[in-house]
C-alpha cells in the first residue's frame, strides 16, 4: 500500500465484458485494474492528451527492458522516450503486448455473428472496432491504432518462436496497479483476446479504480528497475519541467 | 528456413544501393518481387510497408506474428496489414530469421537505450520522418510511422519471456526476397545505428532489387 496515498478508491467502476471505454488519467494517480470474475482480457492503448502523436510503443517497452512479458517493476514507454505508467503491482506475473487485438472477421468465425438487433447489449463486439470507436472521441483513427496491451493474458513462445496462448491464466480478484507518470488518454476494451479459443464468446467484466499515488522517490523500484527506465524517468521529468 | 532465390540479378528491372543512414522509398506492384540484400553483413534494414493506394492500411507487426503463430519472420511468412490482408510473402531468405518485435531506433529511444546525451544522433525514425516530409504527395506524417520489420536483425525470445539482442545471423551477401500481393509502398531506413554491438558499431550499405 506504500505506493498509494489514498487507501479507498477515488472512483470505482465496472466495464461489462465485450465492451469499451476511455478516459484521461492524470499524472500522480494509480489506475487499478481488477479481473472481477476471472478469465478477463483487457485491451489498452495510451496517448498523450497534449500531443496524441505521442503514444504507447510496444517495441521500445520490450527492448528497453529486455522482456517479452510485462509485470510488476516494468514501465510502459511512449515513443518519445518517456514513461506513461509504471506497473507497481501485478498479481499474475505475465501480461501480453505482442498479439494485437481481435477484429470483426475473427469474432464472427470463432463465435458467430450476434448483432445489436438480435442481442442488444450482448451483441458481439471486437477489439479493433472498439478501439476505433473510443479513438474517434479524441479525433484519432486508424492511423493511431498501434500495438496494444492485453492485460490478464499470457502468450508464451517456445525455442522456435511458436506462440501459445495460455488459457485460465487469470483469476477473480487478480489485480494490476498502474501508476501514471504522465497525463494519459487510456483506451480500454473488454473484448476477447485474439488468441482465445474458448467455445463461447468470452465476456468478462473489468473493475477499475482510481487512487492518488504516493510521491515517486529516488528509491522507487520501477524508476530503478533498469538504467533504461531511469533514463526514461529523467526524460519524463524534463517534459514536466518544461510544462510548468 | 533457408530458401534460395530462383531469380537472376541480371534480370532485375531495378537495382539501387542504399547507404547506411539513408531512406529508400518505392512502390512495388502486385506480382513483383523485391529483394533486400545485406551487402557487407549484419546491417539492419528497418522496413515499413503501406498499401500504395491508401497508406492508412499498413504493415502490422502484431497481426503478422499472431496470424502465423510465430514471432520470427522467414521464408513462407505472410506479412499482414492492419486491415487483415496479406501484403507480401517472403519467398526466399538466406538469413533464416528476421525480427519484427524490436522496432526502430529513434533519437528518443537512443536516449533510453544508450545514454541521454545520444539524443542528437541520427536514427531510423529520423530517416522515415525525412522520407514522408520530402514526399508530401504521399500525405503521410509521423502518425504513419508504425512498428516495422528489422530485416537481418536477430532478437531471440525465450520460453521464460526474456528478449535479447544477439549478434546478427546475417552475413555479406545474405538476402530476403518478398513477393507483393498488393501494390505496396516500400519504405526502408537503412539503419544508421552507431551504438549497437550487433553491427559492430559499423552501419553498412544494402542493395534493393526488383523483378517483374
Ligand atoms: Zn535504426
Amino acid at each position: 500500500m506504500a505506493m498509494l496515498e489514498t487507501a479507498t478508491p477515488l472512483y470505482d467502476d465496472l466495464i461489462p465484458g465485450g465492451s469499451h471505454w476511455s478516459f484521461i488519467v492524470r499524472r500522480g494517480h494509480v489506475l487499478r485494474l481488477i479481473d472481477e470474475t476471472g478469465g478477463a482480457s483487457v485491451g489498452m492503448l495510451m496517448y498523450n492528451p497534449e500531443n496524441p502523436l505521442e503514444r504507447y510503443n510496444m517495441p521500445d517497452t520490450l527492448k528497453n527492458q529486455h522482456t517479452f512479458l510485462l509485470t510488476q517493476g516494468h514501465v510502459l514507454f511512449s515513443d518519445m522516450g518517456r514513461v506513461f505508467a509504471s506497473i507497481i503491482r501485478d498479481d499474475l506475473g505475465w501480461h501480453d503486448t505482442v498479439s494485437g487485438t481481435c477484429n470483426a472477421d475473427m469474432v464472427e468465425q470463432r463465435w458467430g455473428k450476434k448483432t445489436y438487433q438480435e442481442a442488444h447489449n450482448h451483441h458481439h463486439r471486437n477489439g479493433f472496432s472498439s478501439f476505433l470507436n473510443e479513438l474517434a472521441k479524441y479525433g484519432l483513427g486508424k492511423k493511431d491504432l498501434t500495438a496494444n496491451l492485453n492485460w490478464f493474458s499470457k502468450v508464451k513462445t517456445d525455442d522456435g518462436g511458436n506462440m501459445a496462448y495460455v488459457s485460465d491464466h487469470s483469476y477473480a480478484g487478480a489485480t494490476v496497479d498502474l501508476r501514471f507518470e504522465m497525463d494519459t488518454i487510456v483506451v480500454l476494451h473488454t473484448c476477447p483476446h485474439p488468441l482465445d479459443t474458448a467455445p463461447e464468446y468470452p465476456s468478462h467484466p473489468l473493475r477499475y479504480q482510481l487512487f492518488k499515488a504516493a510521491p515517486v522517490t529516488d528509491a522507487d523500484p520501477c524508476k530503478n528497475s533498469s538504467p533504461e527506465a531511469t533514463r526514461a524517468f529523467a526524460n519524463t521529468a524534463l517534459y514536466h519541467m518544461m510544462q510548468s | 528456413m533457408i530458401k534460395k532465390s530462383a531469380l537472376n540479378p541480371e534480370n532485375a528491372i531495378f537495382r539501387e544501393t542504399v547507404p547506411a543512414g539513408e531512406y529508400f522509398l518505392k512502390v512495388v506492384k502486385a506480382g513483383e518481387t523485391v529483394q533486400i540484400l545485406d551487402l557487407e553483413g549484419n546491417q539492419a534494414a528497418d522496413t515499413l510497408f503501406y498499401n500504395a493506394h491508401n497508406p492508412t492500411e499498413r504493415y502490422s507487426a502484431v497481426d503478422t506474428i499472431r496470424e502465423q503463430g510465430n514471432v520470427y519472420l522467414t521464408a513462407g511468412s505472410k506479412l499482414m496489414s492492419s486491415e487483415n490482408n496479406v501484403m507480401l510473402e517472403i519467398t526466399a531468405d538466406t538469413c533464416g530469421r528476421h525480427d519484427t518485435l524490436g522496432g526502430a531506433c529513434s533519437a528518443e529511444s537512443n536516449t533510453t537505450r544508450y545514454a541521454l546525451e545520444k539524443k542528437c544522433m541520427h536514427a531510423c525514425r529520423d530517416s522515415w520522418l525525412v522520407a514522408v516530409t520530402e514526399h508530401e504527395e504521399l500525405g503521410m506524417t509521423k502518425r504513419d510511422i508504425t512498428h516495422n520489420i528489422n530485416f537481418f536483425m536477430n532478437v531471440p525470445v525465450t520460453a521464460e519471456g526474456g528478449l535479447t539482442f544477439e549478434d546478427g545471423i546475417s552475413d555479406a551477401g545474405k538476402y530476403v526476397e518478398l513477393k507483393a500481393e498488393m501494390d505496396v509502398l516500400v519504405m526502408i531506413s537503412n539503419c544508421p545505428q552507431l551504438n549497437n554491438p550487433c553491427n559492430a558499431y559499423n552501419p553498412t550499405p544494402i542493395e534493393v532489387l526488383v523483378w517483374s
